[in-house]
């Protein structure tokens, strides 16, 4: 039951971005000089605890602000960024991606690195199929999932294999890490390939087994402010407060690396 | 004279302008996507081997879905329009779930039942060594699971239209409910139950939701042309967009042919 209802509020996430409070007219303290209007950030979807979060905190420090987001693979963000969908921040989970909204022109200011992520491989509780390691990844007998080549955790999920010298056999090759992730917590694959983050979001029905080899595929996630921000003053704000010492420890809470 | 050539040619004006802009509205993005593809290089993606393995794969189990749904879908339709049970219009809801629950809702609900964990697929797992996810036949699965409800509802619509009396007439003359059946109302209702199948295998072709949740996506065993559609997108938005046109040439082209066949050339138009 707690696997069904952690997964439901995962798709519930997945789902539904929209903005984490109400409208602001109901905010009771006047602040004259805090920043008001929407943000609408644009973040990778193993940003989605962490920058809910952080996003509250801005909402709690600015009460006329309203913080909304659009959480999904960073490649179909990049796509829609580039298609004309309004933002005012980009977070990317890896440079190939920002660098698609760079070259289109749109970033405000050079991205500034702001996390690492590390690859983890996630089993669902308890290991029933007793994966140790990478290796394990070549194992025709088991149920396995990966990230398509295409999308960041598939790529990097690729170097990591070619620097292991590690042929994976993988049984599906998922849209995006969520996806990934969701078959291990159903636990209908005995072992996926996601980020260290997400096994840290899953709570209790996952559990995360490091790898040496991860440690050289460090993916960084790059964010900016966009050039055709709506909300320009809040954008800044949300770039500095993700960038600050405390949007640093907050990610490091969530198992990112400090850039 | 004037009466023939208003029923040939005159479409009064209230239903001209909106039929003319409904059709610019449905059929502009298809244009969209046939101004920016990239005619050049249209040969190297087509000659990917991947394509044709997606290809091949949708049209497989489109057509698997399909018959599943006929298979399946009619008897539905006939207790849905023809029967007196109690409880039809709760029956009926029931069946239209899938057209209202999100694909990707679906797929997830597929892996409750049907996963290795699921409520069925844990015995069939345990007992039979039987995996259900990440196969051909669980795309097939995906697939008939959202394209069905089209044809139940199809032929249903079919069935209440039908003139009952033939029905009466046969079972007048000693024919029972199951020969009744056979010989009258499938015959009667035919059309109706190939416009549902058409419906449905067009559903099922375009699935992605159901499919790519609860069957996964691996080339050659369960990437339909619509994940790979999607997946290129990731990487490479031309090559989406060839493989758009490829799905869609041959969906509408398969449609042409079929509704020729069946239908008959006078009701085609």
């Amino acid at each position: 039951m707690r696997r069904l209802l952690a997964l439901i509020s995962l798709l519930t996430v997945a789902g539904c971005a929209g903005p984490a409070t109400g409208g602001t007219g109901t905010v009771p303290r006047s602040s004259d000089d805090g920043l008001t209007g929407t943000v609408t950030v644009f973040a990778a979807a193993s940003l989605t605890d962490v920058f809910t979060t952080l996003g509250a905190q801005l909402e709690r420090d600015n009460p006329q602000l309203t913080v909304q987001f659009n959480f999904a693979g960073s490649s179909a963000l990049a796509a829609q960024l580039v298609q004309g969908a309004p933002a005012d921040v980009f977070a990317s989970a890896n440079p190939q991606q920002m660098a698609v909204v760079t070259e289109a022109g749109l970033a405000a200011a050079e991205p500034a690195v702001f996390a690492g992520n590390v690859l983890e491989i996630a089993v669902p509780a308890g290991n029933p199929a007793g994966v140790t390691g990478l290796a394990d990844f070549a194992d025709p007998d088991l149920t396995l999932a990966l990230c398509a080549a295409d999308v960041p955790c598939g790529a990097a999920a690729s170097a990591v294999f070619a620097d292991a010298g590690i042929t994976p056999r993988p049984d599906t090759e998922e849209e995006d890490v969520k996806a990934a992730l969701t078959k291990v917590q159903l636990g209908e694959v005995d072992a996926a390939l996601v980020y260290a983050t997400d096994v840290r979001a899953a709570g209790a029905d996952v559990e995360g087994i490091p790898f040496p080899q991860a440690e050289r595929e460090v993916n960084e996630y790059p964010i900016c402010a966009l050039a055709a921000a709506p909300a320009p003053a809040g954008a800044r704000a949300f770039v500095d407060l993700v960038t600050s010492d405390a949007g640093r420890s907050a990610l490091v809470a969530a198992g990112f690396r400090a850039p | 004279m004037r009466a023939i050539r208003r029923r040939d040619g005159g479409v009064p004006l209230p239903l001209l302008v909106p039929a003319v802009l409904g059709t610019a509205f449905l059929v502009l993005p298809l244009v969209g996507l046939v101004v920016r593809a990239p005619w050049s290089g249209i040969a190297p993606q087509l000659a990917r081997p991947e394509v044709g393995s997606a290809l091949r794969l949708s049209l497989l189990s489109a057509t698997a879905a399909t018959a599943a749904s006929l298979l399946l879908g009619v008897p539905i339709a006939w207790v849905l329009a023809r029967s007196r049970i109690r409880g039809r219009s709760v029956l009926r809801a029931l069946v239209t779930v899938p057209l209202v629950l999100p694909p990707v809702v679906g797929g997830v609900a597929l892996f409750l039942v049907l996963g290795r964990q699921g409520i069925l697929g844990r015995p069939l797992f345990e007992q039979l060594g039987v995996t259900i996810p990440f196969t051909t036949a669980a795309v097939v699965i995906a697939e008939t699971f959202v394209a069905m409800p089209f044809l139940v509802i199809s032929v249903e619509g079919a069935l209440r239209a039908a003139d009952a009396r033939f029905e009466d007439a046969a079972a007048t003359l000693g024919a029972d409910r199951w020969t009744t059946f056979r010989r009258v109302t499938l015959p009667l209702v035919a059309p109706g139950v190939a416009a549902g199948a058409v419906l449905c295998w067009a559903r099922a072709l375009g699935e992605f939701g159901a499919t790519i949740t609860f069957a996964g996506n691996f080339p050659g065993t369960t990437q339909t042309m619509p994940l790979a559609v999607y997946l290129a997108l990731q990487r490479d938005p031309e090559a989406a967009i060839v493989l758009s046109l490829v799905l869609l040439a041959v969906s509408l082209g398969t449609l042409l042919l079929l509704r020729d066949r069946w239908l008959g050339r006078s009701t085609a138009g």
